[in-house]
């Protein structure tokens, strides 16, 4: 082994420090994602949960510089993908990470496959972007990629087109386009939200098995805390912007700190319990454009909001062991003026 | 509500008349083929189906896409014409009414729909949105009308001011109150609600789910509850039936269902289920394939195509829905 990829090996693959991104809404910039920083370790499963409009979705678009042309744009901190700051990157360069390094799949498979070429041709696509190889070589590797993602009769459906495919199919082919190259880290979108729960199960399963043969790391998003308990190590809450609590898979479910996670959790209905009635969050997201300057963005919904929850802006903070949670209920050992001082 | 009080309104729920009856019910859509576009075949859509729903009870239905549990709903209310079958609301037969006495019953049931945002028509104000069942079926004061559905709105969490407003100034949540306000302005006996929830985020989804139960025990409504989501369905329902390819596979109380599903594809649909706690992680029993094409059903039992259980008789003879214990009902050989 080089000593190049002795030292890689000790960086975290992906490194996210305090990244902002905004939207421009009538010629002024709103942030979507404010100051959100974490880290993807080598063959572990990041979940990041939250409900719509929490910028889950804009944060992974910005990793991948996906971001709508001229309306968004990523308005400070880096993104280290194996300690290079990726974040100035042009499209050229880019295009040698994507589907090569990184890969992304969508939440919905039928609109981001392309309708008028087979599938075969889509995947070969990808080989022969970014490897040396002829056109039969590809389509060779395309029927194992397609075999490997547990697709039947995979020679013939080589051949055909999207539609031609169940919601389940499609999801699989979207994998096997993704890991088509071996990439490192798998961004996935909701991958399984538009699919039903017993073709869900098998998504599941495959993209757990494919994490383990190709040593792989994935950044899991998704609004389903209970894809996140079945497959993730680590797990980011988001609310507006922002990661309210992060945490291994077991301390979040067994301890949840924040309140916006408890009440989270409390409000879906659970199998194997009788309860008359669920736990609610009143109230709504604020929007961007209104979103408070200080203070916690929670604190307007929160049953435990105190007068200070409204001035200080908590801190992502190590409670204990590694549960690290951003409110100032767990800040009560500060010194006081140090907590006006956090802001 | 103390233990006591439970149980008596679990009794006084058994002596409950039934509301709806629904039996062997069928609903087909034609498929159009060849060059006089004459029918060459059937999509079974609903397939012989039959439950019944008592007075103030609420039943689940469950299924995966396709299954035929939102067709079930629409062939109830009569929005779609049933291929046979019966269907029996509040004592009278509604399967071949037509006109105004169709008009008529239609003032009993009530449907809230999925999509929030597709189901209310932009161009109206939120008031007139809500007052036009009324004034459809009755003539009655303006003044009083308008009050009557401000009262409506605040019922479901709504503001009076809401009234002025229009859809596209409310959040999905927000929507789907409106939805269950129009719903209620008839004062229905049953509403049949077609995964009402599915479009919201969890938190939203808590506060409607909270509210539809508020409102059952206020106006004494009877629910058919249509959703995908078992978790969903089994925190809503008193009976849940399970659906597979248009049949009923599973009808059972919601607490059977959970502890004891007897069905291989309920057992795989709950096998299924994510639970939101990583010491769960359990062996799923998870299928192997799609479910089939309706336009194509599989012979004999609809589900052996996938059952990890089937046996050569499976492929040949169509189990019927039989009860095998007290107020279990299942489709299957092996029982």
């Amino acid at each position: 082994m080089t000593s190049k990829s002795a030292t890689s090996l000790q960086t975290p693959l992906l490194e996210v420090r305090n990244l902002q991104t905004g939207f421009k809404i009538d010629k002024q910039y709103y942030n979507a994602v404010e100051g959100v920083s974490f880290t993807v370790d080598r063959k572990q499963i990041v979940g990041i949960v939250g409900e719509s409009g929490c910028g889950k979705s804009v944060m992974s678009l910005s990793i991948m510089h996906l971001l709508p042309k001229g309306i968004g744009k990523v308005r400070g901190g880096e993104i280290l993908f194996e300690g290079t700051d990726i974040v100035g990157y042009n499209e050229k360069k880019m295009n040698n990470i994507r589907g090569k390094d990184i890969s992304m799949i969508f939440q919905e498979p039928m609109t981001s496959l392309n309708p008028v070429f087979t599938i075969g041709y889509q995947i070969s696509e990808v080989l022969l972007n970014h490897q040396d190889i002829t056109k039969n070589e590809a389509r060779a590797k395309a029927v194992t990629l397609l075999k490997n993602v547990g697709i039947p009769r995979a020679d013939q459906i080589v051949d055909e087109y999207p539609h031609q495919l169940s919601g389940g199919m499609r999801q699989r082919v979207m994998i096997a386009m993704a890991i088509a190259c071996q990439p490192k880290l798998l961004i996935a979108d909701e991958p399984t939200t538009a699919l039903d729960v017993t073709v869900q199960a098998q998504i599941l399963d495959l993209l757990k098995n494919i994490q383990e043969v190709n040593d792989m790391s994935i950044m899991l998003i998704t609004h389903d805390l209970g894809v996140v308990a079945e497959i993730c190590d680590v797990v980011l809450v988001m609310y507006a912007g922002k990661i309210v609590e992060r945490a291994t898979v077991e301390d979040l479910f067994e301890n949840p700190q924040h309140p916006y996670t408890q009440l989270l959790m409390q409000a879906i209905p659970k199998m194997e319990e009788e309860k008359e009635r669920l736990a609610t969050i009143e109230g709504l997201v604020p929007s961007v454009k209104d979103m408070p300057e200080v203070g916690c963005r929670f604190a307007n919904r929160c049953p435990k909001a105190m007068p200070e929850c409204m001035q200080i802006t908590p801190r992502l903070e190590d409670t204990k062991g590694g549960h690290e949670v951003a409110c100032l209920l767990y800040e009560e050992s500060w010194p006081r003026e140090e907590r006006v001082g956090a802001r | 509500m103390t233990t006591k009080e439970l149980t008596d309104r679990k009794n006084t729920k058994k002596e409950r008349e039934n509301l709806l009856e629904v039996k062997n019910l069928k609903t087909y859509y034609p498929i159009h083929g060849g060059f006089f576009k004459r029918v060459v075949g059937n999509v079974k859509a609903v397939d012989d189906i039959s439950f019944t729903i008592k007075k103030g009870e609420t039943m689940g239905l469950v299924g995966e896409s396709g299954c035929g549990k939102s067709t079930t709903g629409r062939t109830i209310l009569r929005l779609i014409k049933p291929t046979g079958g019966q269907i029996i609301f509040d004592g009278e037969d509604i399967t071949k009414i037509s006109g105004s006495r169709l008009r008529k019953a239609r003032q009993d049931f009530q449907m809230v729909f999925q999509d929030p945002y597709a189901s209310l028509n932009p161009m109206q104000m939120v008031g007139d949105i809500i007052s036009e069942p009324i004034k459809n079926f009755e003539r009655r004061d303006k003044k009083e009308l308008e009050e009557f559905v401000k009262s409506l709105l605040v019922r479901v969490g709504l503001p009076e001011a809401a009234y002025y407003k229009y859809a596209h100034e409310f959040s999905g949540g927000q929507r789907q109150r409106i939805g269950i306000a129009r719903a209620l302005a008839l004062n229905p006996k049953l509403i049949i609600a077609d995964e009402p929830v599915s479009a919201l985020d969890v938190s939203v989804q808590s506060q409607v789910l909270n509210l539809l139960k508020d409102l059952q025990e206020e106006f004494d409504l009877t629910y058919l509850f249509i959703a995908h989501d078992l978790s969903v369905v089994k925190h809503m329902s008193d009976t849940i039936g399970v659906m597979y390819l248009g049949n009923l596979v599973e009808v059972a109380s919601n607490k059977d269902l959970y502890s004891e599903p007897l069905h291989p594809y309920t057992q795989a649909l709950i096998s299924a289920i994510p639970e939101p706690d990583p010491k769960l992680r359990k062996e799923r029993i998870v299928l192997q394939g799609d479910v089939p094409s309706p336009a194509n059903p599989p012979t004999g039992c609809p589900f052996h195509t996938r059952c990890p259980m089937a046996q050569e008789i499976c492929s040949q003879e169509k189990p019927p829905l039989k009860e095998v214990r007290p107020g279990h009902h299942v489709a299957c050989v092996l029982y």
